[in-house]
């Protein structure tokens, strides 16, 4: 499913950094592995030589056994514990850096909901779940949710921040490396969690300034539609791997449907809008009236993008996984 | 008058010693007499088939999550199964067996025999203890498996309160019940190592075995209150629309994440500090010698279970909270570590000069050290601030955490088990099986959660049904290596059970090792001395001189 979201990557061993900032983290993170090694395997590697050279029955010398020792025991509570504190001041300043962006940053702001990112350029431009910037101009986001608490997560940036109902929350980057990157929700947010994901493209100032330009015509209803599909729960049932029994829609467009009370009409617009907003009102024979109505829920613009969604089903509309 | 009546007259004739063991398995064997038991002995043994249960459950599940995780779309399951199923192992693994595990079975066990008590200092809260935990975790994991709950066993909100579609009322309200158990057992313990050591019994002459327990009672009795209150309002929340969690009318679902962390962090003490405990008597016992530094182990125990206290931002350093609220918490977090590494660094000394066997119980404390110490580290990682950014909710996490909470509280208990399997049963497990069990566990534990790691700084992020096909193949190898630590699990229920038939009798001290519960017989008697004890001695008073063969 989610191939559909990303381009294909190689499987790999390190994950691909697309800023100077990333690349800090990977040093600090490197730099923690070693420091960490050197303090634990003389551990490890005095207790396997105890191990062998003291095992029971073997006769060497154990006289001067100690109980205590207490600058020994000072030692090894201080010197460790100083070393680690220059990894929180390390990574201290490092997160102070990305805490506060630049007053020159681009804003775009993002909008997390159950279950996909909407990401809003300066110029009204906006985009779902895939998100395009310019290489090497400082890009603040604002993040905002709409339900739940998400995070939005790049790996290669090292860099998230959680969604949170009811403020505003930001990061700031400046990627210098072109290429495409994963974008995650990395906070639970519901059923769908794991779909809530997509692209991070990094694009040459002026591969973006044309791609706004392109943007600027916004896409089409029907596929806005689509996301509102899965947003909105509809898969949940009409999708293809659904359980329930519940009418499949491909095709459904201008075709005749036999209600329950023997009469049939033609699924226009106006049928496939009053099925989303009063489900029971005409029932398809065949079927159980156990959709819930959305009549107050979803906004006029959000309808038209739906019922643009369902009119494409089954004639060579892209179809939801 | 027959001669046989004139023999019964006469009272000079002795009476005929009939061979009844008075040990305390033996004592009565109605199943009443198990049921309604206030003997900290026979409760501990039903703490040990309650939990026992509740891990098999929780460990099928994570079975099944790691059986779909093979497949990179999520075929095997729809995402809202997926979601219940590690639901479903959170809330199990986390309250209904690590959070009692090591306390409940060996504690309640141990405690009065490590410090010459009759019991503990109230048996019948103490059963009382045992019914609320049994009911109300019953209660809950039957709600889970007939309609589930899908929010993670964090609970955050909104997700909880208002968006979720599953029986997040009813899970809520078990998990506080099975709290008050904590509560009153935590009670316990502190009032029993008060009131009821054995003459000459100081502090400082108790095992620090004890000393563990006791900062672990501090911690569930201080914290715990804390969750109720938070999965109250989270109950009001979602029942009555209270939105103290709802941003929508002034609430904040930040709060909710303090609250919940202020006790979720601390009670990450109380599944390790017990394993601490075990670790001190294991490797004490299998040095055969004196332990190294015992002030600073006892006093590490209880500064780790304070600064647990202030180390729970760590959880939020990217949900918006203050920078200088993040770094605060990191340097805390930075502190916090230093008490468990004293421990560490003073088992090695005990080690240095003794009398090795690497019998099973020591090859546990052995793997023990390993894996704490890669969990340890990995937490210091964490607690980086610009560090946490990458691998905060990522597989990173999931790995730091199982390698404390599987590496170090799931094998100091089973370490635990096959120390005091002797004075618990009175037999003698079969040691080549314990053997290969104990290196079992140590290469499935890291085959399964080792590549979580790389995993995790790769980006993958946790709780993921559906993932990029890129990381297919460290999560297939993490699911092979389940495998081999789910044989690590199983063998021991095996030869364990096995022994209580066929085992050797153990005799009262098989180990040589030096504390007042070796010290009675095995199993113990029913008030647990023959004679009160009296303790003029120092804790892990081992001899200069190699133990007898």
């Amino acid at each position: 499913m989610i191939q559909h979201f990303l381009p294909h990557y190689p499987p790999q061993l390190w994950p691909p950094a697309a800023s100077a900032m990333a690349n800090e983290i990977d040093i600090i993170f490197v730099a923690w592995c070693v420091v960490l090694f050197f303090l634990v395997a003389p551990v490890f590697g005095f207790m396997a030589y105890c191990a062998v050279r003291y095992r029971a029955g073997r006769d060497v010398d154990r006289s001067h056994r100690e109980a205590r020792n207490l600058p020994v025991e000072m030692s090894w509570m201080i010197i460790p514990f100083l070393i680690s504190l220059v990894f929180f001041f390390w990574a201290g300043d490092v997160f102070l850096q990305e805490q506060n962006p630049p007053p020159d940053a681009m804003v775009i702001t993002a909008l997390g909901r159950q279950w996909m990112w909407k990401f809003q350029h300066p110029g009204g431009q906006w985009e779902i779940n895939d998100l395009h910037v310019p290489a090497g101009r400082p890009i603040r986001i604002n993040i905002e949710s709409q339900d739940v608490v998400h995070s939005l997560y790049i790996p290669a940036l090292r860099l998230q921040e959680d969604a949170v109902p009811g403020r505003t929350t930001h990061l700031w980057f400046k990627a210098d490396r072109v290429g495409a990157y994963r974008l995650f929700c990395s906070e639970l947010c519901g059923a769908d969690h794991s779909l809530m994901a997509g692209t991070l493209y990094v694009m040459a100032p002026a591969d973006y300034a044309a791609w706004l330009k392109h943007a600027g015509n916004s896409p089409s209803l029907a596929t806005e539609g689509r996301h509102l599909f899965v947003a909105y729960g509809c898969s949940g049932c009409h999708g293809p791997s659904s359980t329930v029994h519940a009418p499949d829609l491909d095709g459904l467009y201008d075709r005749p449907v036999p209600l329950q009370d023997g009469s049939i009409v033609v699924a226009d617009d106006a049928y496939i809008r009053d099925k989303i907003l009063m489900p029971k009102k005409q029932i398809p024979a065949g079927y159980k009236p156990v959709m819930p109505g959305f009549a107050g829920k979803i906004s006029e613009a959000d309808l038209a993008q739906l019922i643009a969604y369902i009119k494409s089903l089954g004639e060579g509309g892209e179809r939801e996984p | 008058m027959s001669p046989s009546d004139a023999v019964l007259r006469d009272l000079h004739v002795p009476t005929p010693v009939i061979d009844v063991p008075d040990d305390y398995l033996h004592v009565e064997q109605s199943l009443s007499s198990w049921f309604f038991s206030t003997d900290h002995k026979r409760i501990g043994i039903l703490y040990l088939f309650a939990i026992t249960v509740f891990f098999v459950m929780g460990s099928i599940a994570a079975g099944l999550i790691r059986l779909s995780l093979i497949v990179p779309n999520g075929e095997i399951f729809t995402n809202d199964v997926y979601n219940r199923l590690f639901t479903l192992h959170g809330v199990i693994m986390v309250w209904f067996f690590l959070v009692p595990s090591i306390p409940n079975t060996l504690g309640n066990f141990l405690l009065p025999l490590m410090i010459g008590a009759k019991d503990v200092a109230f048996p019948r809260l103490n059963l009382l203890s045992w019914y609320i935990f049994v009911l109300g975790a019953l209660f809950t994991v039957i709600v889970m498996i007939w309609g589930g709950v899908d929010t993670g066993w964090t609970f955050y909100t909104p997700l909880s309160t208002e968006y979720s579609n599953s029986y997040v009322i009813l899970a809520v309200l078990g998990v506080i019940i099975v709290g008050f158990s904590s509560i009153v057992t935590g009670m316990n313990f502190m009032v029993t190592v008060h009131k009821l050591r054995a003459p000459g019994m100081t502090w400082f002459r108790m095992p620090l075995f004890v000393w563990s327990l006791y900062a672990t009672s501090m911690i569930l009795v201080l914290a715990t209150p804390v969750l109720t209150i938070v999965l109250i309002l989270l109950f009001a929340d979602r029942a009555f629309g209270l939105s103290v969690f709802d941003p929508a009318h002034g609430g904040d679902p930040v709060m909710f994440q303090h609250l919940f962390w202020f006790y979720s962090h601390p009670v990450v003490y109380v599944m390790v500090l017990p394993g601490m405990g075990v670790m001190s008597e294991l490797v004490t016992a299998f040095s055969y010698k004196r332990i190294f530094g015992y002030k600073f182990i006892a006093f590490s125990s209880l500064a780790i279970a304070a600064i647990g206290f202030f180390v729970w931002g760590h959880h939020m350093f990217y949900n918006g909270m203050s920078e200088y609220a993040s770094l605060t918490f990191s340097l805390m977090s930075f502190i916090v570590a230093v008490p468990s590494a004293i421990k560490v660094y003073n088992w090695a000394a005990t080690i240095h000069k003794g009398e090795i066997r690497l019998d099973t119980p020591m090859l546990y404390a052995m793997g023990w050290i390993g894996l704490f110490v890669i969990g340890g580290v990995t937490g210091l990682m964490l607690a980086s601030t610009a560090l946490d950014g990458h691998v905060h909710d990522t597989y990173f996490v999931v790995a730091h955490f199982h390698y404390i909470m599987v590496g170090a509280t799931v094998v100091a208990f089973l370490g635990g088990i096959h120390f005091w399997w002797p004075k618990i049963t009175g037999r003698l497990y079969s040691e080549p099986w314990g053997r290969v069990s104990a290196l079992l566990m140590f290469l499935g534990f890291n085959m399964t959660f080792f590549p979580q790691y790389v995993l995790g700084y790769m980006g993958m992020p946790r709780r993921y049904h559906v993932y990029p096909p890129a990381y297919q193949v460290l999560n297939v190898l993490s699911s092979a290596g389940s495998t081999v630590l789910a044989a690590a699990y199983i063998f021991p229920m095996i030869y364990l059970v096995w022994s209580l038939w066929y085992g050797e009798k153990a005799g009262n001290n098989p180990w040589k090792a030096k504390g007042l519960e070796w010290t009675t017989t095995s199993p113990p008697p029913k008030h647990n001395f023959h004679h009160q004890p009296i303790v003029d001695f120092e804790p892990y008073d081992y001899p200069n001189v190699t133990p007898e063969a």
